[in-house]
C-alpha cells in the first residue's frame, strides 16, 4: 500500500492527473484495449461465424441513419458482418500485431544496444553500422521487403498459416535500430561511470552489470520511444494489411477492414470504411498522445 | 558623493512552482557608483546571477519580479517595457555570461556579430561598423584582427572567444556591464588576462561593473566593493580590502577563513558546518542561524537589516548597538 | 572539400555492394527462377538451356559479378508476372512518382517551415495550440486513411477532384508528364496532398521543436542581452540556426516519401513505380522485387550524400575541420 501511495503522490503521477489530455488519452486508450481484447465477450455478433450471417442483413447504414436499425450500431458490409463486431476483432488483430512487434523490435534493440555499448570498438561499430544503414530506410520498405521475401520463400499454405508471425517479425525487424541506438548510448553512459567500473574491477560478470546496472538507468526513455513506437507499428501493420500483404484474410485486422470498405465508397457505404478507421485513428492517437505526455514528464529539463 | 549609476532597492524575485512559491531573492539593496567594480560573490544557488538576470531584464520564466525597484541613472528600468528594455540592453547595460562556447553564435562570424550589435544602438554604417569591429577586436588584444574579423567562433581559442565576448558587451558603450562568472570556464592561467583586461577597458571609459563570481581570488583582485550573498539575500557588502581582511559577518568570516593561507601551513581547513538552506527551507530570522558560531535567541526571531559594522555593512545582530542583545551564554 | 566528398563516396560503396548483394540473393535464391520463368510444363533442355543463357550454372561469385554488372547497364532481366523486361517497367513508371513526389515534398515543405516556425514563434497562441494538436492527428492518421477521406470527400460527395488515375498526360521524350495539362494538374491534388500531409506534421512540428530550443540557446540569450532586435533574434539567430539540422531531416524524409508513395499509388491506382513494387510483392516478382530495392538504395545513397554535402557548406564548423 505504501507503494502505490507513494507513486501516486510521485511526480509522473501528478503531472497525470493534472494533465486532461493524458488522462482522457488513457481512458480512450484503455477503451479500445478493453474492446479488443475482450472482443469474444463484448462483441454483440461474431462477425467471422460464417453460420451466423445472413446476406439478407448487407450493406445495413449505422443505426443514427436513417433505414438503420439498432440491432446494428454502425451498420453491416457486404456480407452481412457487423461493423461493430469487426471492428472488436479487427482492432485485436491490430493491438497483438502492434504490441508483438513492438516487443519483439525492444528485446532484439535492447540486445544489440548493450552488447554493442558495453563491448565497444570494432564490434560496436559494426552493430551501429548496420543499424545506421537500415535507419536511411523508411521501415515501411523494409517490412514489405521481408515480408515479400517470405511470401516467395514459403510455399504459399505455410506462409498464410503463419502469416501474423511473418508480419509481426517483419515490423519487429523494421523498428529495432532506433532502440538500439538509445540502449547503445545509455550503456557508453554508464560504463564510464564509476560504480560500473568498480563492479567490473571486483569481476562480476558483464551481463549482470548490464542488466542490473545499465538497464534501469534507460527504462525512461525506452518506454517513450516505445509507446510512440506501438502507435508506428500498429499503422504499419495496417499498411501492410491494407495494402493486401498484411495479415491474412481470415483474421483481419482494421487495416483489411479499410481496404475491404474502399471498394464501396463510391456506392455509397461509407461506413464500412470510416468507422474501422475512426477506430484505428482514435487508438493509434490516444497511443501517442499517452507517449507524448510520457516523454514530456520524463524530461528532466522541462521540470 | 556622486549620485549612483545602479539603484536597487528590496529587490524580490520569485518563481512559482507546484509546491508554492519560491523567493530567490528576498529583499536584496545596493548600489553601484559610476566607474566602480562591483564584486557580488557567493555559493551556487546564493542569487547572484538571479541578481543579474534581474537587472538586465532576462530573468527565465516562471521567475518574475515581485516586488522591488531597479533604477539606472535615475529612472526606474525594472518596470518597463519589453521594446523599452530592448533598448537599453547593450546600450546602457552590457552583459558578459560564463561560456564563450555557446554564447556565440557558431554560424556567423565575429566581425557580423559585432556589426550588428553596434548598428542596432548606434547611427553608423556598415562600413563604419567594420571597422569599429575591428578596432574593438585590436582593444581586446586579438592579433591579426583585421583577418580575424571574417573568422568564426570555434577558429578561437577559449581565452579569445572570451575576449570577443567582452569586445561585444562594451562595442555599444554601455554604462554598466554585468559579467556573470566571467573567467570560470577558462583555464586558470588565462583568468588572470580576461580579468586584467576587462578592468582596463571598463577603468579607461569609465564604465562600472558588476562582477558576479565565486571566485573570493579575481574579487580581490578585481573589485572597488563586494556584496556577499547567502540564501538570496546580502549577508556583508563593503569595500573590499576590509570585507576580504576583516570580514564582519560570521558568514564572510567563516568564507575567508576556509580559502588556505599562502603564508603558512594549515592541518586542517576550518569549514562552515552545514550547507546553505534550500529556497524553500529558509531559517525564520537569519538565514544563516543554524551554521553561526554566535547565533543568540534574536537571530532565530528577527531577519537583520544591513547595519553598519565596523569597515562595512553586515546583516547581523552582532553589531545592533541600540538594542542591548540576550546571550544564551553570558 | 574533395577529400570530403571523395570520403563520403567511398563509404556509400559497401552500403550499396550490401544492398547488391541482398538483391542478388533474393534473385538466385529465393524461389525458383526457371519454374517462374518458363511455366508449369517444360522439358528438361529448355531448363538447361535457360540454366546457360542465365548463367545460373556458374559459381556464385561469378554471378554475383555478372549481376552487378547486369544491373549497372541497367539489366534487370524479366519480371515474372508481366514478361516483360523490368527496366522497361520501372522507366515507364518512373516519372509519375517522381512527379508526384515533387509535388509532395514542395507542398510538405513550402508549408510545414512556415507553420513551424509560426509555432515555434509563439508557441502559446491559440493558433500555436490548434496547429499542434492537428499535427498530433496528422501523425496518427495512416497514409491510407488520409487518401480514402480525401477520395470520399473530394471525388465521391463533392466531385471536385478526379480519385484515380493521371488524368491526360503529355509525352516529351522518354518522359510523361501530368504538368501540362489541366487535368493532370487535377489528378495531382489528392495524391500530392495525402503523400505530403506526413511530411508535413513532421516537418512542422520538427521545425518548431529546433527553434525552440535555440531559442532557449545561450547565444540567443547573449543577442538578446545585446539588445538586438526580435526580428533580427528570430531570423538572422534563431532561424539560420534551426534550419541546418532541419536540412538532413529533410533530406532524409526525401527518401520517406519515396516509400510511402507506396501507399498512395495504390490507394488512387497512381500508375508509378510504387504500384508495380506492391504488385510485384504479391505476385511474388522478385526481379521487380530486386530492381526496386537497388534503384531504392541508389536514391537513398545519394539524397543522403547530398546532404552530406549541404550540411559541409552550410555549417562552417565542418568545413575548418576540426574546431579548437
Amino acid at each position: 500500500m505504501g507503494v502505490l501511495a507513494r507513486a501516486w503522490d510521485s511526480d509522473l503521477a501528478w503531472s497525470f492527473r493534472r494533465s486532461p489530455v493524458a488522462l482522457l488519452s488513457a481512458l480512450v486508450a484503455l477503451v479500445c484495449v478493453v474492446g479488443a481484447a475482450g472482443a469474444s465477450l463484448l462483441a454483440p455478433y461474431n462477425p467471422f461465424d460464417l453460420a451466423s450471417l445472413n446476406l439478407m442483413d448487407a450493406f445495413q447504414p449505422p443505426a443514427f441513419m436513417e433505414e438503420g436499425t439498432a440491432e446494428h450500431l454502425l451498420g453491416t458490409d457486404d456480407q452481412g458482418r457487423d461493423v461493430l463486431s469487426a471492428i472488436m476483432y479487427g482492432a485485436r488483430v491490430s493491438l497483438l500485431v502492434g504490441v508483438s512487434a513492438t516487443a519483439f523490435a525492444v528485446l532484439l534493440g535492447v540486445l544489440v544496444g548493450l552488447v554493442a555499448g558495453y563491448a565497444g570498438g570494432v564490434v560496436d561499430a559494426a552493430l551501429m553500422r548496420v543499424a545506421d544503414v537500415q535507419l536511411t530506410f523508411p521501415n515501411i520498405l523494409i517490412a514489405l521487403l521481408v515480408d515479400g521475401v517470405a511470401r516467395a520463400a514459403l510455399p504459399r499454405e505455410l506462409h498464410d498459416e503463419i502469416a501474423v508471425y511473418v508480419v509481426i517479425f517483419a515490423i519487429g525487424i523494421s523498428d529495432w535500430p532506433r532502440f538500439a541506438r538509445t540502449v547503445r548510448g545509455s550503456t557508453l553512459v554508464e560504463r564510464g561511470k564509476e560504480y560500473v567500473m568498480a563492479a567490473r574491477v571486483i569481476g562480476i560478470a558483464p551481463a549482470r552489470i548490464a542488466l542490473t546496472h545499465v538497464l534501469p538507468n534507460v527504462l525512461g526513455p525506452l518506454l517513450v520511444l516505445g509507446t510512440l513506437n506501438l502507435g508506428l507499428a500498429v499503422i504499419s501493420e495496417a499498411t501492410l494489411s491494407f495494402l493486401g500483404v498484411g495479415v491474412p484474410l481470415t483474421q483481419p485486422s482494421l487495416g483489411t477492414l479499410i481496404r475491404i470498405g474502399n471498394d464501396f465508397l463510391f456506392s455509397g457505404e461509407w461506413w464500412i470504411t470510416v468507422f474501422p478507421g475512426v477506430a484505428l485513428v482514435a487508438m493509434v492517437l490516444s497511443v501517442n498522445l499517452l507517449g507524448d505526455w510520457l516523454r514530456d514528464a520524463l524530461n528532466p529539463r522541462l521540470r | 558623493m556622486t549620485a549612483p549609476l545602479l539603484e536597487v532597492r528590496d529587490l524580490v524575485v520569485e518563481f512559482p512552482t507546484r509546491r508554492g512559491v519560491l523567493r530567490a531573492l528576498d529583499r536584496v539593496s545596493f548600489d553601484i557608483a559610476p566607474g566602480e567594480v562591483l564584486g557580488v560573490v557567493g555559493e551556487s544557488g546564493a542569487g547572484k546571477s538571479m541578481t543579474g538576470a534581474a537587472i538586465i531584464g532576462l530573468l527565465e520564466r516562471p521567475g518574475r519580479i515581485a516586488g522591488g525597484t531597479i533604477a539606472l541613472g535615475g529612472t526606474r528600468i525594472d518596470n518597463l517595457s519589453a521594446r523599452a528594455m530592448r533598448a537599453i540592453r547593450g546600450r546602457r547595460i552590457g552583459a558578459i555570461f560564463q561560456d564563450p562556447l555557446t554564447t556565440l553564435n557558431p554560424l556567423l562570424t565575429v566581425g557580423r556579430q559585432l556589426a550588428e550589435t553596434m548598428r542596432t544602438h548606434l547611427a553608423i554604417d556598415a562600413a563604419e561598423a567594420r571597422r569599429r569591429a575591428v578596432g574593438w577586436l585590436e582593444a581586446v588584444g586579438i592579433p591579426a584582427a583585421a583577418e580575424r574579423i571574417d573568422a568564426y567562433p570555434h577558429q578561437f581559442s577559449g581565452g579569445m572567444r572570451q575576449r570577443v565576448v567582452i569586445a561585444l558587451a562594451l562595442c555599444a558603450e554601455p554604462e554598466l556591464v554585468v559579467a556573470d562568472e566571467p573567467t570560470t570556464a577558462l583555464d586558470v592561467s588565462i583568468q588572470a588576462q580576461v580579468i586584467a583586461l576587462l578592468r582596463r577597458l571598463t577603468r579607461e571609459k569609465g564604465t562600472s561593473v558588476m562582477l558576479i563570481t565565486h571566485d573570493m581570488g579575481v574579487i580581490a583582485e578585481t573589485a572597488d566593493r563586494v556584496a556577499v550573498m547567502y540564501a538570496g539575500r546580502i549577508a556583508e557588502i563593503g569595500p573590499v580590502r576590509a570585507v576580504v581582511k576583516a570580514a564582519a559577518h560570521p558568514y564572510t568570516a567563516g568564507l575567508m577563513a576556509s580559502i588556505p593561507p599562502l603564508s603558512h601551513r594549515v592541518d586542517r581547513l576550518p569549514q562552515i558546518e552545514g550547507a546553505m538552506p534550500r529556497l524553500n527551507a529558509i531559517p525564520t530570522g537569519c538565514a544563516y542561524n543554524p551554521r553561526c558560531p554566535h547565533a543568540f535567541d534574536r537571530c532565530t526571531a528577527e531577519r537583520p537589516e544591513l547595519i553598519d559594522a565596523p569597515g562595512s555593512r553586515a546583516a547581523c545582530w552582532l553589531f545592533d548597538t541600540h538594542a542591548p542583545r540576550a546571550r544564551a551564554d553570558a | 572539400m574533395s577529400a570530403f566528398v571523395l570520403s563520403r563516396v567511398l563509404q556509400s560503396l559497401p552500403v550499396m555492394l550490401a544492398v547488391a548483394f541482398i538483391a542478388f540473393a533474393l534473385f538466385t535464391f529465393v524461389g525458383d527462377p526457371i519454374a517462374n520463368m518458363l511455366g508449369q510444363e517444360f522439358t528438361p533442355q529448355q531448363r538447361d538451356a535457360l540454366v546457360a543463357a542465365l548463367g545460373l550454372d556458374q559459381p556464385v561469385p561469378v554471378q554475383f559479378l555478372r549481376f552487378v554488372g547486369n544491373a549497372l547497364q541497367g539489366e534487370f532481366g524479366l519480371s515474372y508476372r508481366l514478361s516483360r523486361p523490368v527496366a522497361d517497367l520501372i522507366a515507364e513508371r518512373a516519372p509519375a512518382t517522381l512527379e508526384l513526389a515533387l509535388c509532395a515534398s514542395v507542398l510538405a515543405l513550402a508549408v510545414g517551415i512556415p507553420l513551424g516556425v509560426l509555432t515555434g514563434l509563439r508557441p502559446r497562441s491559440v493558433l500555436s495550440r490548434a496547429l499542434m494538436a492537428l499535427s498530433l492527428v496528422g501523425v496518427s492518421l495512416p497514409t491510407f486513411l488520409i487518401g480514402s477521406l480525401l477520395i470520399l470527400v473530394f471525388a465521391v460527395w463533392l466531385g471536385w477532384l478526379p480519385s484515380f488515375g493521371r488524368g491526360d498526360t503529355v509525352a516529351l521524350g522518354g518522359w510523361t508528364t501530368g504538368f501540362l495539362t489541366a487535368s493532370g494538374w487535377r489528378a495531382l491534388v489528392l495524391p500530392s496532398v495525402t503523400l505530403g500531409l506526413f511530411q508535413l506534421t513532421l516537418i512542422m512540428r520538427l521545425v518548431r521543436s529546433e527553434m525552440l530550443e535555440v531559442l532557449r540557446s545561450d547565444y540567443v540569450k547573449f543577442a538578446r542581452a545585446r539588445g538586438l532586435r526580435e526580428r533580427t533574434i528570430n531570423f538572422g539567430h534563431a532561424l539560420r540556426n534551426t534550419l541546418v539540422p532541419v536540412i538532413t531531416i529533410v533530406g532524409l524524409q526525401i527518401g520517406s516519401i519515396i516509400a510511402f508513395s507506396i501507399v498512395t499509388e495504390t490507394v488512387f491506382q497512381w500508375p508509378g513505380m510504387g504500384l508495380l513494387f506492391i504488385q510485384s510483392v504479391s505476385a511474388a516478382d522478385i526481379p521487380v522485387m530486386a530492381a526496386y530495392l537497388l534503384l531504392i538504395s541508389a536514391v537513398f545513397v545519394t539524397i543522403n550524400l547530398v546532404v552530406d554535402l549541404l550540411y559541409y557548406a552550410v555549417d562552417p564548423r565542418l568545413r575548418a575541420g576540426r574546431g579548437h
